[in-house]
């Protein structure tokens, strides 16, 4: 269905960096020669291979230049074409995926100025995820408390896999940091391939597992979070997954609390069920709609329990889906606000603050 | 201070079902390893008085995730007359097959299952030693059981001939494999153990478990044994992934899967995605010509246990019509402690032929009993 | 509902347990410490018997990695799936709302008064010599 007139909030969109070239003005001395010294090559990720066609729909491939990398195509095929009154920057490059903490902090800063300054600076639909350096927990808190006074920074980003689970406590500072400056954890598909990017069976052999393990992998982290206390230690904390397509969702949550109900004296401090635990603290992004009809999405949000979990996303330039049909028709108006508008506002406050709701 | 139940006589045979099943998860032990020395060369005998067996985990005794319950079994499930959960087919005769209306009992040998083993000659030896036990011990002595080939899965030509071994005799209906292998067990490495079995006319049953030592999450090891649990439908769902990207159901088209012990409401959702994604990357993987779904739909069964439990009970029967209810094979999982109970595992009230599908047709017509 | 004398009191020692059948009900009787409790001997998860379940304490953590154990000997947990019962009051931990097995009032008489009536002794005579567990069914 067409949503230009409802003023959605796009959840997860993904402007690129045209290449590495483009951060080095933000580098400091070192490490811009350091960049020419070694030899640096491209950090894009293979969660996105460049021209694989989920990477980027046809048309918004544009001609020669990186998709998502041209301020004015985001703008027109996007914001405008969408009708959407904000936008969220979740920026793909792989600087997170690096193995040395130094280098990934050296970058991430570079990478997170060069979002405000090429992207929210001139386009002031557009807000942002903090990139953080996850090799370095304290690392990743200065980040966050260098960037959490500009509130066109709505949330800090993770992406789906990294060295540890993430209800590890290692990872808690970095959740201390974002609810204490009232800022989501935004989770987003793609793997830093620290380990096989499946759950104990090894390493897959196809792009097409690993985009499908995604899935999977956010399965795991909701698992983690939840049963090692991260939402009892931080209950204001929001967790989102980005771009982990939903319909998975209700038959994980049935067999994790069925599960703790019987082993809950391993994990005394989840004093409340898993399932809702999740629909106070978690959201999830809309794309990719994975169930193949309204009839199904609608059956899934009745199995989750509540309307309140989906957010309206169009994962621009990604390609889910075709033309205009970024929701199924179908869904009825009262749920088609709560995704494109209600469940956004409510999650993301630093975009309430700025827009009529 | 803690006792056991004083009169075992008080102990009243649980709920019957209502009419005969097929219970399709049943694990059978020895009651130690040593029990099966008679069916295993003295070469090994000896490797395992030395060495043991180690699949890939820090602990001899068992994994670094303490369980929930001793052996991780029914409490009420040791035997009277002593040794471990499973062991004592008189007893688990007594306690679960007779009282549940069994008329068909599916064994799946996993405590240990040798194809977890890196040593593959140990695996090898250890899985003949066990086929050879469960027969004379199990199969021939109670008719109501069938039992799994348990193949050295990491070493497929060595898998293959212990399935021609074994082939032709009845009391084996499946080969065996554990869903946490070393690589992805679509690849083309087990391809000649699908073969295999598929040539006999046998479907391949994968077991929730193993130790292909990669951690249970894309995202690194978790610190609890809940989290190892839940993990398994993870784990399957990967495992099923690489089965029907690789191809394998569409080189074979004999081939069928039984998907044991990984729970199965995470099905649809499963299919849905993988259709969505294969539709856009068709292009990557020429050697399928149908949609994921489509192979799944017509070639894997999955067991019920352990039964995933919604809230509202209507929601399992919206999954279950997704999945279609010739798909699901009811099991147990006797002796383990998440067990499904036969006459209360599934909460609703179906009409009288889905009920007899999922509770036995299916079952016989999947393991063609 | 009414009083059933189900066995003499040295029939059922502190740290024990015993089950009886009181109209077609299994009911579990625990002696924990000199107090007395009994639940319906049906888990109502799956109808698994409570009575072959482990008695424990109370697990409870004040944050993640804080555990604190008190209550020792008063859960009880399904032999099954572990789910824990209060055994005082028969609901369970996880969610005591909505799930319990029944709980019954259960006591001590002295056979004196039970001779009086109106309470049915099952299976054996009761003398005034000695004391009786009286279950209200």
């Amino acid at each position: 269905m067409n949503v230009a007139s409802l003023g959605a909030i796009d959840c997860d969109i993904h402007p690129a960096l045209p290449a590495l070239k483009s951060l080095l003005p933000y580098l400091d001395d070192h490490w811009r020669d350091a960049v020419i010294q070694r030899g640096v090559h491209e950090l894009n990720s293979i969660a996105y291979p460049d021209n694989a066609p989920i990477t980027a729909r046809a048309d918004f491939r544009g001609s020669g230049r990186r998709p998502g990398s041209d301020l004015d195509l985001l703008r027109a095929q996007a914001l405008d074409h969408f009708g959407s009154r904000a936008a969220i920057c979740n920026c793909l490059y792989g600087v997170q995926l690096l193995f040395s903490e130094d280098m990934a902090a050296a970058f991430t800063r570079p990478l997170n100025t060069w979002i405000a300054r090429e992207w929210l600076d001139r386009e002031p639909r557009l807000r942002a995820s903090i990139i953080v350096p996850l090799q370095s927990p304290e690392r990743a808190v200065d980040e966050i408390e260098h960037w959490a006074a500009d509130r066109r920074f709505v949330q800090v980003f993770m992406p789906a896999m990294a060295d540890r689970p993430y209800g590890r406590r290692m990872y808690w500072p970095i959740y201390s940091a974002a609810e204490r400056h009232g800022l989501p954890i935004g989770i987003h598909a793609g793997s830093s391939y620290r380990h096989p990017v499946t759950a104990g069976v090894g390493w897959p052999s196809y792009y097409t597992e690993d985009y499908a393990a995604q899935a999977v992998g956010f399965q795991s982290q909701l698992t983690s979070l939840v049963c090692e206390g991260v939402f009892s230690k931080f209950p204001k904390l929001r967790v989102v997954l980005l771009e982990s397509g939903y319909s998975w969702l209700p038959a994980h949550l049935w067999r994790l609390t069925k599960y703790w109900r019987g082993l809950r004296m391993e994990i005394p401090w989840v004093d409340r069920s898993p399932t809702e635990i999740v629909r106070s603290n978690v959201r999830l992004t809309l794309q990719p709609i994975d169930t193949p009809g309204a009839d199904e999405l609608l059956k899934t949000i009745d199995h989750i329990g509540t309307d309140g979990l989906l957010l309206f996303s169009t994962d621009y330039p990604h390609w889910q889906f075709d033309g205009d049909e970024v929701l199924p028709a179908g869904l009825g108006a009262d749920l088609v606000r709560k995704i494109t508008v209600d469940n956004p506002l409510e999650t993301y406050l630093r975009i309430r603050e700025t827009l009529a709701w | 201070m803690n006792i056991e139940v004083r009169d075992r006589s008080d102990a009243r045979p649980v709920a019957s079902h209502p009419t005969t099943i097929a219970d399709c998860d049943i694990h059978q032990s020895p009651k130690e390893l040593k029990r099966i020395y008679p069916y295993l060369e003295r070469r090994w005998q000896r490797h395992i008085d030395e060495y043991g067996v180690i699949p890939r985990q820090a602990y001899q005794a068992g994994p670094a995730y303490a369980k929930g319950q001793p052996d991780a079994s029914r409490r009420d499930a040791w035997p009277p007359n002593g040794g471990r959960p499973g062991s004592d087919l008189a007893f688990m005769a007594q306690h679960h097959l007779d009282p549940n209306n069994i008329e068909l009992g599916v064994l799946n040998m996993i405590r240990p299952h040798p194809g977890a083993f890196p040593n593959l000659d140990l695996s090898a030896a250890v899985c003949r030693a066990l086929n050879e036990w469960q027969i004379v011990e199990w199969t021939q002595k109670d008719k109501r059981l069938k039992a799994s080939i348990l193949v050295p899965y990491e070493d497929a030509p060595a898998a293959v001939s212990e399935i021609e071994r074994c082939a032709g005799r009845p009391d084996f209906v499946q080969v065996l494999l554990l869903t946490r292998t070393v690589e992805p067990m679509g690849q083309r490495r087990y391809w000649p153990i699908y073969e295999a079995a598929a040539s006999i006319g046998l479907p391949v049953g994968v077991h929730a478990f193993g130790f292909g030592g990669s951690p249970p999450s894309g995202g690194g090891w978790p610190s609890y044994y809940i989290e190892d649990m839940v993990g398994h439908a993870q784990s399957a769902q990967n495992a099923l992934t690489s089965m029907v990207i690789e191809g394998v159901f569409e080189r074979l088209p004999n081939f069928r899967l039984v998907l044991i012990e990984t729970g199965f409401a995470w099905v649809p959702a499963l299919c849905w995605r993988l259709d969505n994604i294969w539709a856009k990357l068709k292009s990557e993987t020429p050697h399928l010509k149908r949609r994921p779904s489509e192979y799944i739909r017509d070639r894997v069964w999955l067991t019920t246990q352990p039964m995933e439990e919604p809230e509202v009970r209507k929601h399992l029967f919206d999954t279950i019509e997704w999945i279609g209810w010739d798909k699901l094979l009811f099991a147990s999982d006797y002796p383990h402690w998440d067990y499904d109970e036969p006459a209360r595992a599934l909460p609703l009230a179906i009409d009288p032929a889905q009920r007899s599908k999922l509770f036995l047709g299916n079952a016989k017509a999947v393991y063609r009993v | 509902m009414s009083k059933h004398v189900v066995f003499p009191l040295k029939d059922l020692p502190p740290g024990n347990r015993k089950v009886v059948n009181i109209g077609g009900r299994p009911i579990v009787i625990f002696n924990i410490n000199g107090e007395f409790f009994a639940l319906l001997d049906r888990c109502p998860h799956q109808g698994g018997q409570l009575s072959c379940g482990q008695l424990t304490g109370l697990v409870e953590a004040s944050e993640p990695g804080k555990y604190c154990y008190s209550r020792p000997g008063e859960i009880l947990r399904c032999p099954w799936h572990g789910w824990e019962f209060d055994v005082r009051t028969g609901k369970s931990w996880c969610d005591p709302s909505r799930i319990r097995t029944k709980s019954y009032n259960v006591a001590v008489e002295p056979g004196s008064k039970l001779v009086e009536g109106p309470y049915i002794a099952e299976v054996f005579q009761v003398t005034v010599e000695e004391d009786y567990v009286v279950v209200e069914a």
